[in-house]
């Protein structure tokens, strides 16, 4: 149940930014929000398959650099057009300055 | 509410109706056959999908109907009665109105030569798609009149499919309207690299319709054969049932900073209007833009509602070419300086700034998604009419967000 996989360095993610990781065939983002803390959302936007980590995170919010797609990404929840299906997310932790992401 | 015109501003006008709470019922009237979809594909991915080409629909018919918006398709409106608020449609009913939401687009501006003959086509509709796919394969002829962005795009689509293409542009060089030349230089030499054959600064004098193909003949004497000649030259607004109701043209339909048209129950919104840009000192613009469809579609609704927001966009858009994605916020032409920021793999931005530092626009072109989160950075900040510091736009190094808050 409880795989969780080391993603990267808590320092490879600035603040209010995302980075991309790939793992076992499929890809995730991972943001760091302005708070300092760490979450993890699946890597493509759900309106054309599009790497969410060339994209924009302000505050709570990333969104897709081809289509300007919203989503929070503390939650998955899409934030109006032209998205309108959630995104998956998925737990994260530090522990001795490393991200772990937990795809269960 | 009636909606005339199923794309993408009038489909995003009637979900906007339904999320700010309008209860009433909502009449979308589309002059397709298909549900309400997005036309940025037609170009790409409709063109060289491996699996039959499909539309991408923005709502499918369980979304419109849980949102009760009535799409009434392959309809158009003749007349608004203004008077007695109703408009007739081409099925012979008379719809009444609160408030009418013109969204009816654009249409391919024609090329005025007489004997084009059915291989001479245009692409504005998923049928105009189909039909263009079914002539593209390796070894055929394409020749693309006009080199903007549908041209442009068609061009590398047909390459990926192994036709044989040249691009046909009667100015001095491609995407001459809106994209600044240094840009326009690498869409250009990659269109040259993957194998198109683009002609610059040569009008087109004759076409024939003959056994061999398409003859294109041009003012120099250049001739240019091909089975199919795709038009691609600009975009005109639909605007006749606005003209027959007398609203106020200019450039389209005329609407005022809320997309209200002369008659205030009536509002227009995207391809079809011209309307002004606050950013801009009011420049009144018309925009043949997806996002900008969109951003009208919301406020449209909003305002029909009572709102009474004024526009405050910045106008953005795309364009992608083989592996290559150029990205422009604001208008270029706006700019009486510019600001080069190289990124990696050949990716650059072009900052365009008023002599007294404010930033209006931004260009920028590279691989993949490269350019977009500095564009959408930059498109902030020309919104908040800021005045960056010249050597922190030009330093890949500084991250423009840090510019956002100062």
């Amino acid at each position: 149940m409880s795989d969780w996989i080391e993603a990267c360095a808590a320092d490879d993610i600035d603040e209010e930014d995302v980075i991309r990781f790939d793992h076992a065939g499929r890809t995730f983002a991972l943001y760091r929000s302005p708070e300092d803390e760490f979450f993890a959302t699946d890597g493509l936007c759900t309106h054309e398959q599009i790497h969410l980590s060339q994209g924009l995170v302000m505050g709570d919010i990333i969104e897709c650099p081809k289509h300007n797609g919203r989503f929070n990404y503390k939650t998955g929840a899409a934030r109006g057009a032209p998205v309108c299906v959630n995104l998956r997310t998925y737990p994260v932790k530090i522990d001795a300055g490393k991200v772990f992401i937990q795809l269960g | 509410m009636i909606i005339i015109g199923a794309g993408e501003g009038g489909t995003r006008a009637a979900f906007a109706l339904r999320e700010a709470g309008y209860d009433g019922t909502i009449t979308l009237v589309g002059a397709e056959r298909h549900l309400p979809y997005e036309r940025p594909p037609l170009s790409k991915e409709a063109m060289t999908s491996t699996d039959a080409p499909a539309i991408k629909a923005i709502a499918d018919a369980a979304r419109l109907k849980e949102h009760r918006i009535d799409l009434v398709g392959t309809t158009t409106a003749t007349s608004i009665d203004r008077a007695n608020r109703s408009v007739r449609l081409t099925n012979g009913s008379d719809l009444e109105y609160d408030k009418l939401l013109i969204a009816t687009g654009a249409t391919p501006r024609r090329l005025p030569l007489a004997g084009l003959g059915s291989r001479c086509v245009y692409l504005r509709t998923f049928d105009d798609a189909l039909a263009i796919r079914s002539h593209l394969g390796p070894g055929c002829r394409i020749a693309i009149v006009g080199g903007g962005f549908i041209g442009l795009e068609l061009a590398a689509s047909a390459r990926k499919l192994g036709a044989d293409v040249t691009v046909i542009e009667a100015q001095s060089r491609i995407l001459m309207r809106g994209v600044p030349e240094d840009i326009a230089t690498v869409v250009h030499e990659t269109h040259a690299t993957e194998g198109v054959d683009i002609v610059c600064g040569d009008g087109i004098a004759t076409i024939n319709d003959r056994a061999d193909g398409v003859r294109i003949t041009l003012a120099s004497g250049l001739q240019v054969t091909a089975d199919l000649a795709i038009i691609g030259i600009g975009a005109v607004p639909v605007t006749t049932l606005a003209e027959t109701a007398g609203l106020t043209l200019n450039n389209g339909i005329a609407v005022d900073a809320q997309l209200r048209t002369s008659d205030p129950l009536i509002f227009a919104a995207g391809d079809c209007c011209s309307f002004p840009l606050a950013v801009y000192g009011g420049r009144r613009v018309r925009l043949e833009a997806w996002r900008s469809a969109q951003e009208h579609g919301a406020l449209a609704a909003r305002n029909m509602l009572g709102s009474e927001e004024a526009l405050a966009c910045v106008p953005w858009f795309w364009s992608d070419q083989y592996g290559l994605s150029l990205q422009i916020a604001g208008l270029p032409d706006e700019g009486e300086r510019t600001v080069r920021r190289d990124l990696d793999d050949g990716a650059f931005i072009l900052f365009h700034l008023k002599e007294d530092g404010r930033l209006v626009a931004a260009s920028g072109i590279g691989p993949g998604n490269a350019v977009a989160r500095d564009i959408r950075l930059a498109e902030m900040l020309i919104a908040k009419s800021a005045r960056p510091d010249i050597g922190a736009l030009a330093a890949p190094s500084v991250k423009l967000k840090s510019l956002l808050a100062a």
